[in-house]
């Protein structure tokens, strides 16, 4: 197994070696060393406690206990390796010839040794005990086999997989011989894991075989390991606590010794590298000047996110304003910060994600000023979130009445019966009956689950819906569906809606006024109805081409863009779509382009926009 | 509903699955404690007896446990035994070992239903706890002390910690009683023997399973919601992460289970599991075969118990089985 370099930095990985060589250097030395004074009776020094010449005193035959729990180190750890080599060796054998036979073959082992887990291995292993005989080598046997039925599932877990492999199925049309199979297909390729479980279970066969011992079911005096050192020191805990405590204090450290070892090769402990962190940029300077009316109001929203690879800006100095009851699309490709946009806005993004700007308002006021308490609650009810994917958006375990009605009941103070006929009410309103409320979300289709997260955004009659890519996992008839209820809703309500998609036809059908988002800037904004024919910007005219529409000539291939957006992690001067733009010069590779007005509710980010054509066609939007 | 539709009823098809499961087990269960006696290297009896029993008192007693009949008529004997609650007596003190049992069993099934509360109760909120303050990458020093710790303690063999709590609290500190089943205080040290491994265990599963909760979109729409974290964590959150952590306790069962043989020793306590051990070193066969068949049928009960549980909480794991 190869150790990754990390390990060597890691402390755990470095204690549990220190461990695991004095276990070594114990067992090699220790019967050398203190073999003989652990065997010497001293009739003069029976039951001593501890004492300069006996640290941990002595036993009824007067011999050094010191002594005796360094020397029974050979004999603890040589037991227990013995037992789990034996039974893990068998066990995986047993395990991965399953990989090679039948079917049928496969379901009977696969039965009997489910069948022989049912039982705690300890409890097999004393029966076993018994059965072989009290002593080291039929308790070493007793754990061996009854550690067989584990080791032989895990390797018939992941024999099974390699089973079901193209190389596995390959050598067989070959004709291989299945003890071939085994030992050249199967057996390598399990070998890891395998190695892995064998060490954890050396630590828990030490400890069990310490068990039987104690038992008096394994090592038999003369004889002695930590386990009958244990046993032996417990008949006088009350008079001494060491001759107990020493043996207890030895499987201890052994047991630690392999667990860690199992720990530090899964890799679970291993240090892992730190993220590397920015220092936020300072929050804007107060508050940009309320503009009259404005449902949200942001200026300059910037979003820095960690990553391994270094600190991203993925969101660059984003504006964008909706009056009440106004329908703006945010559109562009994934990656465009669209999302991001919108999860600053409703203060949703990861908490290590690091958000500035001048002027965030949601229904007047400026949230980087009200008191957390408040701020909450103002967002709670003043915006709702209607997320991408209706499946995984509700909770599985709760009722949908109990989804609806918690942010009512948490934020407006609504009693349980005055928000259970709100949400029914709700449920009515987006096309659902009543009767919903007491059902569970998996026995909801798709469709009725996003009509259930619409109604839950209306239960608090926010001001601002923020729907973000509202349809996309769902099928067209129900796409179709969804947004003419969301437009019906903000006829009926005048709450603005932020719609958010990649699909810009479907944006020109739901929105009056639309943003086009290109890596982390707004590059245009114009009325919808201008979209097909008025964008200045050569990336929206890209994008409005790459839609068919009935007139489109079905032979040709839609036009694509070339290129990928820019790298986030590597931002370069310059107008961000320059590498792919047809009608780029000196200019914009050097400098960034602002966002100018062109009147008419039009801006454009861009040094050399796109001629407006001729005639300007009348747009049909539903 | 119809008998056909009962028939095909999940829960009919679940139950019926693992009562044969059950049924086998204990069968495996009868079968070896019934062969134990007759595999044991050497006379059983004379062992049981001493080397110098007179030869007609060791015929006598292999008559009186049927050990001279032909095998399978032994066999016979032995099921219709149990039938009647016979279950053999002991070769040293000659009492029944049912009586043996009615007595034993209730502190063995106290100390370990305990023990099982006591981990339930600590790790399922301590990992919830865990994760909430670990999530999303916070505060990496707190997480990496919490999986070292756990490990660690998952590692501490439950009879060794019995020994050093009893040197600790009881002859040291002497908060707590030694030994023996007296008062609430004598409880205290075997269960915590017991809980301690486990409970460090699904600590960390706990954690786990509640970390891929917390990262579900469904916590992303509870946090737009903006409720309190008491309401996130204890209501969207912890019945999420309900089935895996009682699958994994319920794995752990068994090995507590077992445990008890030790630790009861340790504190000479009076179970099922002090009677195993002493009768092994009495070398009292037909105590430890009824004790082994004990603690065997108890464990496959429990295994029983939980998954009847799971299914009750969360029917998709039922149907997972089929």
């Amino acid at each position: 197994m190869r150790l990754p370099s990390r390990l060597r930095h890691s402390p755990m990985a470095w204690v549990t070696a220190v461990m695991l060589a004095s276990l070594v250097a114990l067992a090699l030395a220790g019967p050398l060393v203190w073999g003989a004074a652990a065997d010497r009776p001293d009739p003069s020094a029976v039951l001593q406690g501890p004492s300069a010449a006996h640290p941990f005193g002595t036993d009824g035959l007067g011999r050094d206990l010191l002594a005796r729990v360094l020397a029974a180190t050979r004999p603890s750890l040589l037991l227990a390796l013995a037992a789990v080599l034996l039974g893990a060796g068998s066990g995986i054998l047993v395990g991965a010839c399953t990989a090679v036979l039948g079917r049928r073959g496969r379901r009977l082992t696969a039965g009997l040794t489910n069948l022989l887990l049912a039982f705690p291995a300890l409890l097999v292993a004393m029966f076993l005990a018994v059965v072989f005989g009290a002593g080291a080598a039929g308790a070493v046997l007793a754990l061996a086999a009854a550690g067989v039925p584990g080791f032989a599932r895990l390797a018939q877990t992941l024999a099974a997989g390699v089973a079901g492999t193209d190389h596995l199925a390959a050598a067989r049309v070959l004709g291989l011989r299945r003890h071939r199979l085994l030992w050249r297909h199967v057996l390598p390729n399990i070998a890891e894991p395998l190695l892995l479980s064998t060490t954890t279970a050396a630590g828990t066969t030490l400890v069990a075989l310490s068990g039987l011992s104690f038992l008096g079911l394994g090592v038999q005096p003369p004889g002695y390991d930590w386990g009958l050192l244990l046993s032996q020191g417990l008949d006088r805990i009350y008079a001494e606590p060491l001759p107990a405590l020493a043996p207890g204090l030895a499987v201890l450290y052994a047991a630690l010794a392999f667990q860690m070892l199992g720990e530090v090769l899964a890799g679970s402990v291993a240090r892992r590298a730190p993220a590397s962190r920015t220092p936020a940029p300072a929050p804007g300077p107060g508050c940009g000047p309320a503009e009259d009316g404005a449902v949200l109001q942001v200026e300059d929203l910037t979003v820095d996110l960690p990553t391994p690879g270094g600190t991203i800006r993925p969101v660059r100095g984003v504006s964008l304003s909706l009056r009440p009851g106004e329908a703006v699309g945010l559109v562009g490709e994934s990656g465009s910060g669209k999302s991001l946009t919108a999860l600053a806005v409703a203060d949703l993004l990861p908490h290590d994600a690091r958000v500035s700007w001048r002027t965030l308002r949601l229904l007047g006021a400026d949230l980087a000023t009200l008191a957390p308490r408040e701020r909450d609650r103002h967002l709670a009810t003043g915006l709702a979130m209607i997320f991408q994917n209706p499946a995984s958006a509700l909770n599985p375990s709760l009722r949908i009445g109990t989804q609806l009605t918690e942010a009512v009941r948490a934020h407006r103070g609504a009693s349980r019966a005055r928000a259970a006929v709100e949400a029914a009410d709700a449920l009515r309103r987006v096309g659902l009956p009543p009767a919903l409320l007491r059902a569970r979300p998996h026995q909801l289709s798709g469709g009725q689950r996003q009509r259930v997260m619409i109604a839950s955004g209306l239960m608090v009659r926010p001001g601002l819906i923020i729907a973000d890519e509202p349809t996309t996992a769902l099928d067209v008839t129900v796409q179709r569906q969804i947004t003419r209820l969301l437009t019906g809703i903000r006829r009926d309500t005048s709450a603005a809606l932020l719609f958010i998609s990649h699909d810009i036809a479907l944006v020109r059908d739901v929105c009056e006024r639309v943003l086009v988002m290109y890596a982390g800037t707004v590059v245009e904004s114009l009325p919808a109805g201008r979209l097909a024919d008025g964008a200045r910007h050569p990336y929206t005219r890209a994008l409005a081409a790459s839609v068919p529409d009935l007139a489109a000539d079905r032979d040709r291939p839609l036009p694509t863009i070339e290129g990928a957006p820019p790298d986030p992690s590597a931002p370069a001067p310059g107008c961000p779509f320059e590498p792919r733009c047809p009608r780029r010069q000196d200019l914009c590779a050097e400098q960034s382009p602002p966002l100018q007005d062109l009147g008419a509710g039009h801006q454009v980010a861009c040094w050399l926009p796109v001629p407006v054509t001729a005639a300007p066609e009348s747009v049909t939007s539903s | 509903m119809s008998v056909p539709q009962l028939l095909r009823h999940p829960w009919t098809l679940f139950l019926g699955r693992r009562t044969v499961r059950l049924l086998l087990s204990l069968l495996l269960v009868l079968t070896a404690s019934f062969a134990m006696i007759r595999l044991v290297p050497g006379d059983p009896v004379r062992a049981a007896l001493g080397v110098d029993a007179a030869p007609d008192l060791v015929a006598a007693r292999r008559h009186a446990l049927g050990l001279d009949a032909p095998f399978l008529s032994q066999y016979r004997h032995y099921l219709g035994g149990l039938l009647h609650g016979d279950l053999g007596t002991s070769l040293v003190t000659g009492t029944p070992v049912v009586e043996l049992i009615r007595t034993r069993l209730p502190a063995t099934l106290e100390i370990a239903g305990l023990a099982f509360v006591v981990t339930l109760a600590v790790a399922l909120p301590g990992g919830l706890l865990a994760a909430v303050r670990t999530r999303d990458g916070r505060r990496p020093r707190t997480e990496l002390a919490f999986t070292t710790v756990t490990a660690a303690l998952a590692g501490v063999p439950d009879f060794v910690l019995a020994a050093g709590l009893t040197a600790l609290l009881a002859v040291g500190l002497q908060w707590l009683p030694v030994a023996g089943a007296a008062g609430v205080g004598s409880f205290v040290l075997p269960v915590l023997a017991l809980s301690l491994a486990p409970t460090a265990v699904l600590l960390r599963i706990v954690r786990v399973e509640a970390l891929k909760v917390l990262g579900e979109d469904y916590l992303r729409t509870a946090r737009s919601k903006r409720l309190s974290p008491a309401r996130r964590y204890l209501w969207h959150v912890a019945p999420n992460t309900a089935t895996a952590a009682l699958t994994v306790a319920g794995s752990l069962l068994p090995a507590l289970i077992a445990g008890t043989v030790l630790v009861e020793k340790v504190f000479a306590w009076p179970g099922i599991g002090s009677a195993m051990a002493q009768s092994v070193v009495a070398q009292d066969y037909p105590v430890v075969q009824a004790m082994v068949l004990v603690l065997g049928t108890t464990v496959l009960l429990a295994g029983l118990l939980v998954d009847v549980l799971l299914a009750v909480i969360d029917p998709r794991s039922a149907i997972r089985e089929m």
